[in-house]
């Protein structure tokens, strides 16, 4: 009955591993040929691959995890998806219903320990009721703010000698539940007024613009009003990485432009963003002489950290388009002589620290720089990749470097910051697109966290191009000791304990190479891609010593930051 | 400021965990609660107490408002309003004590519910600063035990809290 309502639901891939408590179902799995199971190595993987297929797709990832330890190994893949509003709907099986709350073999209290970071839950009573919870859940994992929701199925609620009579229902209705969608007629005017006054406006575009499918018609804002347009970490890919008007990412690790821009504003258009601490830094200095209009389909998010002067609640793209046919109607025009001087600003900073025109980091060095890899990666995939990571310097790396024209190709773990998030995400990617190519830029630290994966990738031909920027050392760790803790390295080296990379890779059946050398970077990446149906694991021994700029300084202005390692500004 | 907030949840399981994790979660606090089902079986009614400002207030009942349990609330304080709780007290009472405590207990309109030869068992109710009056009165020498509800409050006039 369950999997003929994952079925009905539309579900393509089920992400999971098996386990006593999951019998049932995994024998329903068996019997059909409609729904395909990924099998994992690891029930967090399984929630990454589903988060990665759901960030790809736009469509909900499903998970499926045993009782107990199945279920409590798929919590941080849980958390990781309901920080970044990711549609996914986790099965996790129970232990029978009679011994719920006995302590039973494989028994843990999943609602409970799951309810933190699921934007709902339920607790299978009946097996009637499971084609009725299963809409539901998909519904509420899809719709308003997106976000992960757990069913837990008792075992004995799937046993096939339970017969009912099945319907699908065609629509579900919450009485407590209804998403905003049309954003407030009133406000919407009083912000396109705002935003036609404005000298020195910076659109400043979020994971609810790729989330909410809207970079179509952020771009038309843009484009019209010929505005600046920085994005956050969640949100590349939001506006084109390669258009003029785009003035990079903001916040801790931001372009100086975007930074700056955002400081010296006058009205900011926050779009599908929730200002967290990583982009505002302290929220008491935050962009002074600004008024904030604030669209976003959270009503939650908005005045949540930085009050805003126009909140919009609504969805991004049907509140976009309001604002556009305002606009052209409007007779009211754009200041163009303010807009020019604002631009004519905007281009001095990116002159001045600029990340994509000037050097900030020591090209003529003859060790291999982590920012050319990743500008090199970007060449050979054409600026065309899904590209996933972990979480530390490389992923800012990739971040700045690989410059995201499209929505949905950057996928990573921006809120919760989980380690092990990139193979099993990049897993979900080309399962979601088998022709796609999937690059995975990783460091020797996080991929350890999930690398079991290489034999799901093994088993189901991924041919995954995994980048991983080889350091030795807990890269982002270590700039915060060698910043703030004088380079006292507490636990951020391995002491020569790192396994070999390329028998690794080729252990588990794939092709491994290394580089080490700075010449050789752009052969050996070209000849890893051309492998198209293989996965390669590039170990690329870069830079040791090299850190992350522009780097905010904690509790100061959006404009407060090192540029490089001397120059702070 | 204090804060009373009435919220209407589904009657289901888990849906007062929701909201109480919600406050632990999210660092809000909880003086006091009440909750128990309404004239519609389906529905229950929590009444929670809190303290915060107009920006903390705002971001617990948008959150409060987002957990797909609760169906509706209402920030009661923002109106006129009636709050009540009612309270059980154990104290001494012997000797001279006894007819000082009664007359207490009369002032403060309560009602001695149970009797001993040293205590009495006094129920009162009323707005939670006219409880904390009558324990003062009493005096902390003399108290036992005490229980109070928690806070309970309704609108005003033609205002209503329902679907």
């Amino acid at each position: 009955m369950l999997i003929r309502a994952l079925k009905d639901e539309g579900v393509e891939y089920v992400f999971g591993y098996p386990g006593g408590a999951a019998l049932h179902i995994y024998d329903a799995i068996f019997r059909q040929k409609d729904v395909k199971h990924i099998l994992v190595r690891h029930e967090q993987a399984a929630t990454h691959a589903a988060d990665g297929y759901a960030r790809a797709t736009g469509k909900v990832g499903t998970v499926l995890v045993t009782s107990g330890p199945g279920a409590t190994n798929a919590i941080t893949g849980i958390a990781t998806a309901y920080m970044d509003s990711i549609p996914m709907v986790v099965i996790s099986g129970q232990v029978m219903s009679h011994l719920i709350g006995e302590d039973a073999f494989q028994e843990t209290d999943m609602i409970g320990i799951s309810r933190p970071v699921v934007k709902h839950s339920f607790l299978i009573k009946h097996p009637s009721e499971i084609p009725e919870v299963v809409k539901k859940a998909y519904y509420i994992a899809a719709t308003g703010r997106p976000g992960p929701v757990v069913i837990d199925v008792p075992k004995d609620m799937t046993h096939p000698a339970n017969l009912f009579a099945y319907e699908y229902p065609e629509k579900v209705k919450l009485r407590s539940y209804t998403p905003a969608t049309r954003g407030h007629a009133g406000q919407i005017k009083k912000a396109v007024q705002l935003l036609l006054a404005a000298k020195r406006p910076v659109i400043y575009a979020g994971g609810g613009v790729v989330q909410g499918n809207a970079s179509g018609l952020l771009r038309d804002l843009v484009n019209m009003l010929n505005l600046p347009c920085t994005n956050t970490l969640m949100g590349l890919g939001a506006y084109p990485g390669t258009d003029q008007r785009f003035i990079g990412m903001l916040g801790m690790h931001g372009t100086y432009e975007a930074n700056m821009a955002m400081h010296h504003s006058d009205v900011i258009l926050a779009v599908g963003a929730r200002c967290d601490d990583r982009v505002t830094n302290a929220i008491s200095k935050f962009c002074p002489n600004a008024k904030i209009i604030h669209i976003d389909i959270d009503p939650a998010s908005i005045s949540k950290t930085v009050v805003a002067d126009v909140p919009i609640v609504g969805s991004v793209e049907s509140v976009l388009t309001d604002m556009i046919a305002l606009i052209k109607e409007s007779t009211e025009k754009p200041d163009a002589e303010a807009n020019a001087t604002w631009w004519k600003q905007i281009n001095e900073w990116r002159e001045r620290h600029g990340i994509y025109h000037q050097t900030r980091y020591d090209t003529t060095s003859n060790l291999i720089k982590p920012q050319d890899v990743i500008k090199a990666v970007w060449e050979v995939t054409k600026g065309d990749a899904y590209v996933t990571s972990d979480v530390g310097q490389h992923q800012m790396f990739a971040a700045q470097y690989y410059l995201f024209d499209k929505p949905r190709r950057w996928i990573n773990s921006g809120g919760l910051g989980t380690m092990g998030f990139g193979l099993p995400a990049a897993m979900g990617v080309q399962f979601a697109d088998r022709n796609a190519t999937v690059v995975c830029v990783t460091g020797e630290g996080s991929i350890q966290m999930c690398i079991q994966e290489l034999s799901c990738c093994t088993q189901y031909h991924l041919p995954v191009k995994i980048i991983c920027l080889n350091n030795q050392a807990l890269g982002m760790v270590r700039q915060w000791q060698d910043m703030q803790y004088a380079g006292r390295y507490a636990e951020s080296l391995y002491e020569d304990s790192l396994p070999d990379f390329v028998k690794l890779a080729e252990a588990y059946g794939h092709v491994g190479m290394r580089v080490t050398k700075k010449e050789d970077l752009k052969a050996k990446l070209a000849e890893c891609f051309a492998l198209k149906d293989r996965l390669v694991f590039m170990d690329i021994m870069v830079d040791q010593s090299e850190h992350v700029y522009p780097m905010q300084i904690a509790q100061q202005s959006m404009r407060d930051m090192f540029v490089s390692k001397t120059e702070r500004v | 400021m204090r804060r009373i907030i009435s919220v209407l949840v589904e009657n289901a399981p888990g849906a007062l965990s929701r909201v109480v994790g919600l406050f632990s979660q999210r660092g809000y606090n909880i003086e006091s609660l009440t909750v128990a089902p309404t004239e519609d079986q389906t529905l229950s009614r929590l009444t929670l107490t809190t303290l915060g400002d107009d920006h903390k207030i705002e971001q617990i009942t948008k959150h409060l408002n987002k957990l797909i349990d609760v169906v509706k609330l209402v920030d009661l304080t923002e109106g006129a309003h009636i709050e009540r709780e009612l309270m059980l007290i154990k104290v001494k009472a012997s000797g001279a004590q006894r007819a000082e405590v009664k007359r207490c207990v009369d002032i403060f309109r309560g009602q001695i519910v149970d009797v001993t030869s040293t205590l009495y068992t006094i129920q009162i109710t009323g707005a939670s600063d006219k409880l904390d009056a009558f324990l003062e009165a009493v005096g902390d020498a003399s108290i036992i035990e005490v229980v109070r509800t928690g806070v309970c409050g309704i609108s005003r006039g033609e205002k209503v809290l329902s679907l």
